[in-house]
């Protein structure tokens, strides 16, 4: 598939693929693919959020205690560090258009470090509900969650047994944010692979679909995280 | 792979030899038969399961099969069926082969991403042929919950990761089509010169993007139930199993649509070329696509009529389905409209084409039926659910898949098949197919439960019926299948246009294309189905 060699009626750009007859109608056609990608991601995470819906009808209380063992000061943490990789993608997309490859390079950067961090932050949280014994079957146990529920209840409410429904919030739970991650870590692989590219020298200021493409992927991943901090921390 | 002047173009089958040549090819054209093949064989093992069963079934007592593999083989039967032919065959074959070459393309917009969805789904492939090798899997396909999630002792995790997996290769095809057939087409091809069956791979590729996701989040609920003991849809833990259906059909209905809507498309392509006529009311059609994707996201509750969902509920998801019948209605009367008058001539494809019309009718009609909530209690889990979709599917849909394979043969592979037995191998398979299935219609009115391996001696006449129709229609696919492979070697060249039909496909690609489709510039000034344009009747 040599460029040169297409001796057709238009002229190829270096980076145009030799099945799109113009490079506006390759840059149209990636934009949009991107967009209905995020529209299908919607509608994979819109599943979760209709089971979160109907289980949040029928069991509130196993909601309101569930997410009071929650720790709202590492949720609030994350949150910010999050925004903070969206900005700094967002710096790396401005850097694309101004042809500033060390730019591309060091935003990239941030935004995995942050994305570290967030993930160190999601480590302990893990950790401390593995502790309690607060992940179902794998080593739920009952009694420890109903201590851990009372210890973090407010002081005038009293808590005897177990709301039912509680195992369905933390399934939830660790589903949600698990798929969270796992799209997160699916970023980090994406930007590693743009990095290399851009390190290289395969974007310019007219040319650079991968770093605003992965801007509009992060920036998806984010607002997932935007939807899911409130709905499973601050209800 | 140059095309400058010197060289004769090669076409799409003779440029590369080698198996690398194929596997590795972003050729949508070459991906479009490796399609073919991989769904054939999905195919054959999908008939072999029924085959099984259907002997089973022909005496009221057990004696071929155990109760345990009699479930385990209709279940193979349904999710091969489902996942791995129905719903990838017309897009998958025909819609990668055809779309880029109907609307003046070179390729579709994503080429790599293309053959990404066929090892994606060949990867789905393993999985699911993996498990029936394990052993099987005795859900049902539909992997109901809490059966399937925590009692069933066969393997789910397999068979459902299969399908997992195939799904992305449904989002990924649907993507690359919309996006092909929104940003590739041909100068002057604009909306409503488009061929319908661009519009019914369009409506498919919308259910595909938008459907497809929430059938990967639900099964992998299921999964973490399994594997992890998670409780989402487990009533010990608080779950709901209920919630399981609606997050599944929410698919799998419009998932039926992905399935016949590519059927629709075909028909008018096969319809408007052997009766010589523009389609009657071609906007009519092409937007009913639209409509039927669109409401048939809103029907699914009528799976669960009889399960705990509202009365109330059921009502609206009652009349919605009601709904949808409209747009189905005006596809069958537009198509019939079109056959008025029209110079109809009955070649093979021809002849699916008309059996699809009238075994779709007797599906939908059948449809509407259940779609009524006081005759489906009554009906509900019985053989008459049984015949009704498969009247749908087997006589809509796999008739259809015939019609186009028959039809678009000779474009594929530049040869022409032999016409006498094509035609001997429809009227087979029609007739083979309603004594198969009219049969069970009767025996589900009467009250004989689906998924019984073992039943009362008053439905065996029904069932003996049933398997005997079943051998019948084996036989004409075995017809059709050696017609069209013997057509590889022995078949007459077919040229250009041996239908002399309308299309870009047929009027400016060679057969076999060559592999970049088109060697000049393409301007489209008519409209679909022009049969009075005197250009497609010149020989090239």
């Amino acid at each position: 598939m040599s460029h040169a060699a297409a001796s057709t009626d238009h002229e190829h750009k270096p980076y145009q693929q030799h099945h799109f007859e113009s490079m506006e109608q390759q840059t149209q056609s990636t934009l949009l693919g991107i967009w209905l990608f995020m529209a299908q991601e919607i509608l994979f995470f819109g599943g979760l959020f209709a089971a979160y819906t109907v289980y949040r009808i029928l069991y509130p209380q196993a909601w309101a205690m569930g997410a009071g063992t929650q720790n709202v000061f590492l949720g609030m943490v994350n949150t910010i560090v999050l925004i903070g990789s969206s900005l700094s993608i967002v710096l790396a997309v401005h850097s694309a258009r101004h042809n500033d490859k060390k730019g591309i390079l060091k935003w990239f950067a941030l935004t995995l470090l942050l994305g570290l961090v967030f993930f160190g932050v999601k480590a302990i949280e893990y950790g401390t509900k593995w502790d309690h014994q607060l992940v179902p079957g794998l080593n739920w146990d009952d009694g420890h969650a109903l201590h851990t529920i009372q210890e973090h209840a407010p002081k005038n409410v009293e808590i005897n047994e177990l709301p039912k429904g509680i195992q369905l919030y933390y399934s939830l739970y660790f589903v949600m944010t698990g798929m969270h991650a796992l799209h997160m870590i699916i970023g980090f692989g994406l930007a590693i692979w743009i990095m290399i590219k851009a390190a290289r020298g395969r974007f310019n200021a007219e040319y650079y679909p991968h770093v605003e493409y992965f801007g509009l992927y992060w920036h998806f991943v984010d607002i997932v995280w935007i939807f899911l901090f409130p709905l499973l921390y601050l209800v | 792979m140059n095309d400058n002047n010197t060289t004769p173009p090669l076409n799409y089958l003779t440029n590369g030899h080698t198996v690398k040549s194929w596997l590795l090819t972003v050729d949508h054209k070459r991906i479009g038969i490796l399609y073919l093949i991989a769904m054939t064989c999905f195919f054959l093992i999908g008939a072999t399961a029924a085959t099984l069963f259907r002997l089973e079934l022909a005496t009221h007592n057990a004696n071929v099969l155990a109760n345990d593999t009699y479930n385990r083989l209709f279940t193979m039967h349904g999710i091969i069926m489902v996942f791995f032919f129905l719903i990838p065959a017309v897009p998958g074959v025909l819609g990668n082969f055809f779309v880029p070459l109907m609307i003046g393309a070179k390729d579709v917009a994503f080429p790599r991403l293309n053959l990404a969805s066929w090892y994606i789904y060949m990867a789905g492939g393993l999985f699911t042929l993996a498990a029936i090798i394990g052993g099987g899997i005795d859900t049902g396909w539909t992997f109901y919950t809490p059966y399937s999630s925590v009692y069933a002792d066969s393997h789910v995790i397999l068979a459902g990761t299969g399908v997992f997996i195939t799904g992305f290769s449904s989002i990924l095809t649907g993507l690359n089509f919309i996006v092909t057939i929104h940003k590739m087409r041909a100068p002057g091809l604009t909306w409503m010169r488009l061929p319908l069956f661009i519009w019914a791979q369009y409506s498919t590729a919308i259910i595909n993007v938008l459907g497809t996701p929430v059938l990967a989040i639900t099964l992998l609920l299921v999964l973490a139930e399994r594997v992890l003991g998670f409780g989402i849809f487990d009533p010990q833990k608080g779950g709901d199993p209920v919630l399981y259906q609606h997050m599944f059909w929410f698919y799998s209905h419009p998932a039926v649509y992905i399935m016949i809507l590519p059927g629709f498309g075909v028909v008018s392509e096969v319809l408007a070329c052997f009766s010589r006529k523009r389609i009657y009311g071609y906007e009519f059609v092409a937007f009913s696509s639209l409509a039927i994707a669109a409401i048939g996201f809103f029907v699914w509750g009528h799976h669960m009529f009889t399960s705990s969902q509202s009365p109330y509920a059921g009502l609206i998801f009652s009349i919605l389905t009601y709904l949808v019948g409209i747009p189905t209605a005006i596809k069958i009367f537009n198509w019939t409209a079109t056959l008025y008058k029209g110079s109809v001539q009955l070649s093979a494809p021809m002849l699916y084409t008309l059996g699809f019309i009238g075994l779709f009718l007797v599906g939908g009609l059948t449809g509407l039926f259940l779609a009524t909530k006081a005759i489906n209690v009554h009906l509900h889990d019985t053989y008459f659910v049984v015949a009704h979709f498969h009247y749908v599917m087997v006589g809509g849909m796999m008739m259809a898949w015939l019609a186009g394979l028959h039809f678009w043969w000779p474009k594929m592979f530049g040869k022409l098949y032999n016409e006498f037995w094509a035609r001997v191998g429809a009227v087979i398979i029609f007739f083979g197919f309603n004594f198969t299935f009219f049969p069970q219609f009767i025996a589900g009115y009467m009250g004989m439960p689906r998924r019984y391996h073992v039943y009362d001696i008053e439905y065996q006449p029904f069932q003996m019926l049933s398997t005997a129709g079943a051998f019948f229609m084996g036989i004409g696919l075995i017809i059709c299948l050696v017609t069209l492979v013997s057509s590889l070697i022995t078949g007459k060249a077919s040229g250009k246009n041996p239908w002399k039909a309308t299309g870009l496909e047929w009027n400016y690609a060679s057969s076999p294309p060559d592999t970049h489709n088109f060697t000049v510039p393409i301007k489209v000034d008519v409209e679909a189905y022009d049969y009075t344009d005197e250009r497609i009747y010149q020989d090239a």
